[in-house]
């Protein structure tokens, strides 16, 4: 959604209901260009993580463009290749000290879904570990692929489905 | 490695070498288990075979194929003489316990806590033989042959199918 869209609909009203509405909108709005990431990169798929970072396909350009290597200061948690299950405690806690609100991509079919790793090390999909926002597939996806993603998560937080997490179930009951 | 080495080899060890072999990339022996300390300490001392390097250690779970289940693997490679050797010892199932040989080569450390970790193989002596890839909690060896290939043992609560597309 654009600046004048957004501001094109925006009536402020006494009313609380529609002022937190569009109080949600315009933040909802910055938030979508300002993920914070950390990636969480344990296998292959962070050299083509780079690769998107890098100057070619520019993923400053979606105003992602800090990686924070502190959970603490990030929205967005990419999980960047195979999780093992000497790892998933470490993953848990790394989402858990996260701030809301935040996200998580799983990058690549080893973190989606395990892959081809079907044996006893590996989880066989991080979101029996931690809530997922979106899957990228491909082994490794192509920089195409996670701007796609990246945009979609976009979409995702521009729709409003983050509202949970700033009123939680108080404001629904 | 040259014929004279092999028969030196040979000769020294007739009793307690089991077999011997000439694979494609290097000489083989089979020794007995009792005998294996005196003879890596042969292969790394003797002035003609100079065994510098011990490149790995591993097994193999030969389950339901043959008698004697497993097979602990030594890889040597000389530095200075440039030749390999490769070592073998077969254990039975219901005593699967070998010296350790970090007294000789102490690279061997961890090789033998990630086969003990991997297969369940006991190194004697060995000064710190606890897992070394997976965690204390796991139960088993998982590449031995009669480990389910997917039997996961997870440390944190897995989250059901259901909730998965849901936030918590």
């Amino acid at each position: 959604m654009g600046e004048e869209e957004l501001l094109k609909g925006a009536v402020i009203t006494s009313r609380l209901d529609e002022s937190i509405k569009f109080f949600d909108k315009v933040l909802n709005w910055a938030r979508k260009y300002s993920l914070f990431q950390y990636p969480f990169a344990t296998a292959c798929c962070a050299m083509e993580y780079m690769t998107t970072m890098g100057p070619r396909y520019d993923l400053g350009r979606f105003g992602a463009e800090v990686p924070r290597f502190s959970p603490r200061q990030s929205d967005l948690l990419w999980v960047v290749g195979t999780v093992s299950h000497k790892l998933a405690p470490v993953l848990l806690r790394v989402y858990e000290q996260m701030c809301e609100p935040k996200w998580v991509i799983s990058y690549g079919v080893c973190a989606s879904s395990g892959g081809f790793y079907n044996n006893y090390a590996t989880v066989q999909g991080i979101d029996s570990v931690i809530p997922v926002d979106v899957y990228i597939p491909g082994c490794p996806p192509r920089p195409e692929q996670v701007l796609d993603a990246l945009m979609l998560l976009q979409k995702k937080i521009d729709s409003g489905e983050a509202k949970w997490r700033l009123s939680g179930k108080k404001r629904d009951e | 490695m040259n014929r004279e080495v092999i028969e030196k080899i040979r000769g020294s060890f007739s009793s307690e070498i089991i077999s011997f072999y000439e694979d494609r990339d290097m000489p083989e022996f089979i020794v007995k288990r009792d005998a294996l300390l005196r003879f890596v300490k042969f292969l790394k001392e003797e002035s003609d075979i100079k065994m510098e390097q011990l490149t790995d250690i591993t097994a193999v779970d030969w389950y339901k194929k043959k008698e004697e289940r497993f097979e602990v693997v030594y890889h040597f490679y000389s530095y200075s003489l440039n030749h390999r050797l490769r070592v073998k010892v077969n254990l039975r199932e219901d005593d699967v316990k070998i010296p350790s040989i970090t007294d000789i080569f102490k690279g061997a450390n961890w090789f033998e806590r990630e086969c003990y970790d991997m297969y369940g193989i006991i190194f004697l002596n060995h000064p710190d033989l606890r897992r070394i890839l997976l965690y204390p909690e796991f139960v088993g060896h998982p590449l031995r042959k009669d480990y389910p290939i997917d039997r996961r043992q997870p440390l944190v609560k897995l989250r059901r199918t259901e909730e998965r597309r849901e936030r918590p």
